[in-house]
């Protein structure tokens, strides 16, 4: 059996006001932009979150629950979905109740602690596994970290932690001339399995899937059900992963992504030999063809598939010292809305924000980007960052 | 006196410096009776009734359906088709008389007609703007009653030229910063050119500062007596209170206010910065302005990791603008290359101790400053130390600053520049 393995990721920053200027500062702690939030929340639930739902439901109910599939939601787009858009959460709850649907266990904030504060990175994981079983019921197996970064002292430190499974990308710098198609294990572990994106088939839908300039293009569900056909033979999984947003908000809904993707399962399991997988139940059946080492960090981002896309420039490594920096000063207050809204402060986006390698994915980044400049991110995100510091100051738990 | 008066901008169209000591000197000179006809480049709306005369050159019509136009033989070569100007409502004769000057002139001048190919900072619409301002000056030269006319800055000298050439007034140019201070050592030749024109052309110069006089000796090769040193001078404006700045923070705030480029020395009060930051914690600089020299401020600052304690604002104005002079200890002028630079006598009004570039123009006037090089980091962050932590020379400079400017007035330049007409005239 060759299992197609669909894990889908949701989340949503909580952005900073582009306002927030050094007149601010020492006086003024609002720094969310509460409009922009709420507005982007809504429409993405319209015109994704709630869509896609209603169709991955009619899909489990067509085939019998034999369409499966994993998710991972962000602890701050549950938090935001629950303030702004209730019925897209309850919608979400609908499918995970359907038993064919697996959540796995992420980092609270979407953040790169993983990196920074092994500490700052299991309260994360912890939190984060508490809400899931406050709003869904469930207890996740697997571990994906945010933006599939990873390396081997990840892979251990998450085997620890008790996982059976955890993500990352199929890069190429890792796997060489092994086939993503495989389940692997990473280095040091013993009993934690790796799965690896394939990017190349991921990519079609995520990203090629509207380009007109594309060789692909238009993409049929029976085109690309053979291209995963074409695996038969030459492995045991295809691991599809990619933003849940990609159904109606990155690809819209008139490029015809709904009506390609509910072809598809009845195109895969055309073939006898094909089904699907959520990504522990792929864990569980396959055994680890190799190991796979990985001692300098990867992640889904980028052509270069590493973490440029958020550290590396003088922007994002002083930003990412500051906010790390004042852990210690932020525990010390006692206060937990000051450890939520430092933590905040942690979501990768900002530092995403803040790339100026404008190169091949220049326009990716700029999709993403709310600022006219990473040089514009980075004043608003210091700037909030300088403010804070002033309320630990005020608390008595200054970094100094 | 009457004086056609050419300028580029002014109140409440200004973009800089240029503007703001064009309307402080016209109101000193109103004040000697001194009648001035002030000629825009581009008015728009309504201006306000007063004893100044202002003339937008966009109001000016002349019909010419489509006249070709070359200004000088040399290197610059302009071509301005007026297709979109409308008749000229009032005076016939004059637009008769000049559409055939223009014509002969055409046929005299341009055997090949070509368009400039300018490809500095300005860019090639700046450049055909100054020559259509420059075919204003000469239909008024003709149309407008005076004695002497008076063009200031680059743009204006071909207007200040055309006019002299029709009336054959006087001409006295106004240098307020040359291309070698905008530039450096790599000046757009077109511009230098134009320069080079109006002070060849001028009977007398105005330089702000000696500095620039240097510069027009030099590098114009103008003589010195032909040169006169008029210094700049501030409009008073009530400030706002301390109060009213609204300071939330506690730590003494050092400011540099101006364009963020190569001219103003930014990198210099950035390096100065990171010194003083190692030594004394209870400080917070402010770089408030916009410019091509930000993003790398913004990364040098990151790279340095004193963005806890350096701090971007972008372009300020008005109120947020007063706020920041209100709010500092000290202000820093480390300019490279500066004619005059008024923006001190703005933060003195407030008792700010100010640290000024010995480039710059203003420091043969102000007393009570803190002069070093521009490039002399060392000095300057030693002199931002100093008053920062000596009470005594913080607060020496604090009363002095509140007391020269309490003394900076308009009627001083004024007066320079009302003698000047009347020697220009012959009767000085």
């Amino acid at each position: 059996m060759i299992s197609v393995c669909f894990y889908f990721q949701i989340h949503q920053p909580y952005r900073l006001r582009k306002d927030y200027s050094f007149f601010h500062i020492g006086g003024d702690h609002n720094y969310e932009d509460v409009k922009s939030n709420r507005d982007i929340l809504s429409k993405v639930a319209q015109k994704c979150y709630l869509p896609a739902n209603k169709m991955m439901h009619e899909l489990i109910d067509r085939t019998e629950g034999k369409f499966r599939f994993s998710l991972s939601l962000s602890g701050i787009a549950l938090d935001q979905l629950i303030e702004y858009a209730p019925e897209a959460l309850y919608s979400f709850q609908d499918l995970v109740k359907t038993g064919c649907v697996e959540i796995l266990s992420e980092t609270y904030y979407h953040s790169l602690a993983s990196l920074y504060s092994p500490k700052e990175f299991t309260a994360q994981v912890q939190l984060h596994k508490k809400r899931i079983k406050e709003l869904f019921n469930y207890k996740p197996q697997s571990f994906r970290n945010t933006e599939l970064i990873y390396n081997n002292n990840l892979a251990l430190e998450v085997e620890k932690m008790g996982y059976d499974v955890i993500l990352t990308e199929g890069a190429h710098q890792i796997l060489g001339w092994k086939s993503p198609n495989f389940v692997y294990q990473p280095q040091p572990a013993y009993k934690l399995k790796l799965l690896l994106k394939n990017f190349q088939l991921s990519d079609d839908i995520a990203f090629r899937f509207s380009n007109p300039d594309w060789d692909g293009y238009p993409l049929s569900a029976p085109k690309y059900a053979e291209w995963l056909h074409q695996i038969a033979g030459n492995g045991e999984v295809v691991n599809l992963f990619f933003d849940y947003e990609t159904f109606g908000e990155h690809q819209w809904k008139e490029t015809g992504i709904f009506d390609f993707f509910q072809k598809l399962p009845g195109e895969v399991m055309k073939h006898p030999d094909f089904d699907f997988k959520t990504v522990h139940e792929v864990a569980q059946t396959c055994q680890p063809m190799s190991k796979i080492d990985v001692p300098h960090t990867i992640s889904w981002a980028d052509v270069e598939r590493d973490i440029t896309a958020w550290t590396g420039n003088p922007l994002q490594d002083s930003a990412l010292e500051s906010v790390y920096k004042i852990e210690k000063a932020v525990h010390k207050t006692k206060d937990p809305e000051l450890l939520h809204i430092w933590r905040k402060l942690q979501t990768s986006d900002h530092f995403y924000y803040m790339c100026t390698k404008w190169f091949s994915d220049g326009d990716v980044h700029k999709y993403f980007n709310p600022y006219n400049s990473p040089y514009d991110a980075y004043v608003v995100y210091v700037n909030v960052l300088n403010d804070f510091k002033e309320v630990l100051a005020q608390k008595g738990c200054s970094i100094e | 006196m009457k004086v056609l008066m050419f300028g580029w901008e002014f109140p409440p169209y200004i973009s800089g410096g240029l503007g703001t000591a064009c309307y402080g000197l016209t109101q000193g000179l109103m004040g000697k009776g001194v009648d001035i006809t002030f000629v825009l480049p581009k008015l728009v709306g309504q201006v306000e009734p007063g004893p100044l005369k202002i003339v937008g050159a966009n109001q000016v019509h002349l019909r010419w359906a489509s006249a070709v136009k070359k200004i000088a033989s040399r290197d610059l070569k302009l071509i301005e088709v007026f297709s979109q100007l409308q008749p000229y409502q009032t005076a016939e004769s004059y637009k008769h008389q000049l559409q055939v000057f223009r014509e002969q002139e055409i046929e005299k001048r341009l055997p090949n007609p070509g368009l400039i190919d300018v490809s500095s900072d300005y860019g090639r619409d700046l450049i055909s703007e100054v020559g259509r301002y420059a075919s204003v000056g000469a239909f008024l030269g003709l149309d407008v009653d005076h004695d002497v006319i008076h063009a200031h800055d680059w743009m204006t000298f071909l207007a200040g030229i055309e006019a002299k050439k029709q009336s054959k007034k006087p001409l006295i140019i106004h240098v307020h910063s040359t291309e070698f201070d905008r530039s450096g050592d790599s000046p757009n030749p077109d511009i230098f050119w134009i320069e080079k024109q109006g002070m060849d052309a001028a009977d007398y110069i105005i330089a702000v500062s000696q500095r620039t006089k240097d510069i027009i000796v030099q590098r114009y090769h103008q003589a010195p007596e032909k040169v006169t040193v008029v210094h700049n001078a501030i409009t008073k404006e009530p400030g706002i209170s301390k109060e009213a700045a609204g300071k939330l923070l506690k730590e003494k705030i050092v400011l540099f206010l101006g364009r963020v480029t190569i001219q103003k020395g930014p990198d210099y009060f950035l390096e100065a910065a990171s010194r003083v930051h190692r030594k004394l914690k209870n400080v917070r600089f402010v770089m408030a302005g916009a410019g091509d020299l930000l993003p790398r401020m913004i990364e040098r600052a990151a790279a340095l990791r004193i963005h806890d304690r350096f701090h971007f604002t972008g372009f300020l104005r008005g109120v947020e603008r007063e706020r920041i002079f209100a709010m500092s200890d000290v202000y820093v002028m480390p300019s490279v290359s500066e004619p005059f630079g008024l923006t001190p006598y703005e933060v003195m009004k407030y008792g700010v101790p100010v640290i000024l570039s010995k480039q710059s123009g203003i420091t043969e006037v102000v007393e009570n400053a803190i002069k070093v090089d521009f490039w002399d980091v060392d000095k300057l962050s030693e002199a931002i130390i100093e008053v920062l932590t000596n009470s005594e020379v913080s607060n020496s400079l604090s009363e002095g600053s509140t007391r020269e400017w309490a003394g900076v007035d308009w009627a001083t330049p004024a007066n320079k520049v009302n003698d000047l007409y009347f020697r220009a005239v012959g009767l000085g």
